[in-house]
């Protein structure tokens, strides 16, 4: 066991893993993150806890996971290389890792133009593989980037992003074949929506050994409305929603339930796919319907099985 | 080539309207090649500033001086009897130009007429793209002759992020996606290979971060 959390347990069992999404809130209310928590527990076996997402400055992850953990769920705390140097992110990942922060999601982060901060400098200091190496490096060795050795190392499970629908497509499994090597133990996916494409990524990345050295939860998300879908394929980068999912979603008469059905329709289809781990489901702002999601794909988290 | 925009009329009015005897001061090297603050584009300031000043009822000179690098002692020292008298030198070079004019003319004011905007290349007529944010450890020789340090919104050393699309940026699609050409550009020299190697963090203490940077060339006396 490298961090002995639940994630870790779930994965190494070869039980299939249920992670779900908790965006901390613009305020500093407490309640809000508990109130989350407790509609997520006991439906997932770990929780990400986003940091700043797309650039908008929000309670930090760090603060939030605790609150988590304070609720008996396990976080997986978000950390991204676009608001501190080297220096600040080793020290949040020792205060993480006193806190009983056990997994850590090692990101890049999304360009300080899209967020409500356009006019701040973006650090990127390091980028998402030579931050997988250092967290690796401050865990294995144990040793600060720098070489100076860590008295007491901070135990996490390594996380990492990837993206199926960015381009080069052809250089997407190698890229996480990168952070592979720089030494992830698991990775998420963006949201699927495009199956095939998706089928086609996990190939490579079989062929390349990906998914033997790594565990692999491939992302998914209820879509609201037929306006999300659109939004979304539009307007967000990296984001492939095929046209007949927005036609599903704007012919039906209740789309936030056709919405809950493609999402459980794209996990019974992910989950047959070789090296799929487990699931990531991205319900932002939309925590509630993640138990029906649960329910109607016949899904229990996997530590309700060790 | 150091690239550099005229500031906006208004800036440029705050800057003049407090002042007497204004100088403008021209510069022939880079900002006269990229049409922003050489001879002919400092008269033609001064010109307008002039009209400004006659409409506003503000008195005082304008006149024009150009040096042929105002980012070198030797040429400033050459319009030394211009700037008598003078209670504003107003540099159309780029920002190392007044900062030039600061050190040499002591008593006088100094302000930027230019914004500062690049290390850059002519893409096509009138069109400069930014090729070098001056790190002080290049690094292109990896990354087939394409620095993703100045090209890359993200400043990436080992790939695309995933919001690369369509060869485009996920900041906005006016904005090539540097580490798509980069990619393609090693896959076609049939190093892609190299790519695949996990490039360190950057040591960023040769740039403007690890403090000014001073360069004196060895075995030169000053
Ligand atoms: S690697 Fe550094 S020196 Fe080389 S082009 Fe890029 S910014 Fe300039
Ligand atoms: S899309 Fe390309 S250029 Fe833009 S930040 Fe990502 S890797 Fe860099």
């Amino acid at each position: 066991m490298r961090s002995g959390s639940t994630l870790e347990k779930v994965l190494k069992a070869g039980a299939f893993a249920v992670t779900a999404e908790l965006g901390p809130p613009k305020g500093a209310d407490a309640q809000v993150i508990i109130d989350k928590a407790n509609i997520l527990k006991g439906h997932a076996d770990a929780v990400n806890i986003t940091d700043n997402q797309t650039a908008i400055a929000r309670m930090c992850s760090m603060a939030a996971a605790r609150l988590v953990i304070d609720q008996g769920l396990e976080p997986i705390m978000q950390m991204t290389c676009r608001d501190r140097n080297r220096l600040a992110i080793q020290a949040d990942i020792l205060g993480a890792a006193a806190l009983g922060v056990k997994n850590l999601l090692c990101l890049t982060g999304d360009h300080q133009s899209f967020g409500n901060h356009p006019q701040s400098k973006g650090v990127f200091d390091l980028d998402s593989i030579t931050l997988i190496n250092m967290v690796k490096d401050m865990r294995d060795v144990p040793a600060f980037q720098c070489g100076e050795e860590i008295t007491m190392a901070p135990e996490l499970f390594i996380g990492a992003a990837a993206n199926p629908y960015a381009d080069p497509f052809p250089f997407r499994a190698i890229r996480l074949a990168k952070k592979v090597d720089a030494g992830i133990d698991f990775v998420q996916t963006q949201i699927i929506y495009n199956v095939e494409k998706f089928e086609e990524f996990m190939a490579q990345c079989r062929e390349l050994g990906v998914s033997e050295r790594c565990h692999i939860l491939a992302g998914v998300a209820p879509l609201k409305s037929a306006g999300m879908a659109r939004y979304m394929k539009k307007r967000v980068a990296g984001m492939d929603v095929p046209d007949q999912v927005v036609e599903r979603l704007s012919s039906a008469t209740d789309a936030q339930d056709e919405g809950i059905d493609v999402c459980v329709e794209v996990i019974e289809r992910v989950r047959e796919v070789e090296g799929v781990a487990g699931v990531h489901i991205m319900a932002v702002e939309w925590e509630e319907s993640i138990p029906e999601i649960m329910k109607r794909a016949g899904l229990k988290p996997g530590s309700a099985s060790l | 080539m150091i690239v550099t925009k005229p500031k906006p009329f208004r800036k440029i009015k705050q800057f003049t309207d407090p002042h007497e005897n204004i100088l403008v001061v021209g510069c022939n090297t880079c900002t006269a090649v990229c049409l922003a603050g050489g001879e002919k584009e400092a008269e033609q300031l001064a010109a307008r500033i002039r009209l400004h000043r006659r409409r506003q009822g503000l008195g005082g000179s304008v006149e024009t001086v150009t040096v042929l690098r105002q980012c070198e002692h030797e040429f400033n020292e050459e319009i030394a009897e211009m700037v008598e008298g003078r209670d504003l030198l107003l540099s159309t070079a780029c920002s190392i130009g007044p900062q030039a004019l600061a050190e040499r003319y002591t008593g006088v004011r100094v302000a930027p007429a230019m914004n500062t905007n690049m290390l850059g290349m002519v893409k096509e007529h009138h069109v400069w793209s930014e090729y070098c944010v001056a790190c002080g450890d290049c690094g292109i020789y990896k990354t087939g002759g394409i620095c993703p340090i100045a090209r890359c919104a993200k400043q990436l050393f080992n790939g695309p992020c995933g919001g690369s699309q369509g060869g485009r940026c996920e900041i906005s699609p006016d904005v090539d996606c540097v580490w798509q050409q980069i990619h393609d550009k090693m896959v076609s020299l049939g190093l892609e290979d190299d790519l695949k190697k996990i490039m360190g963090p950057k040591n960023w203490s040769w740039s403007n971060h690890g403090g000014p940077r001073t360069l004196k060339k060895e075995g030169f006396q000053p």
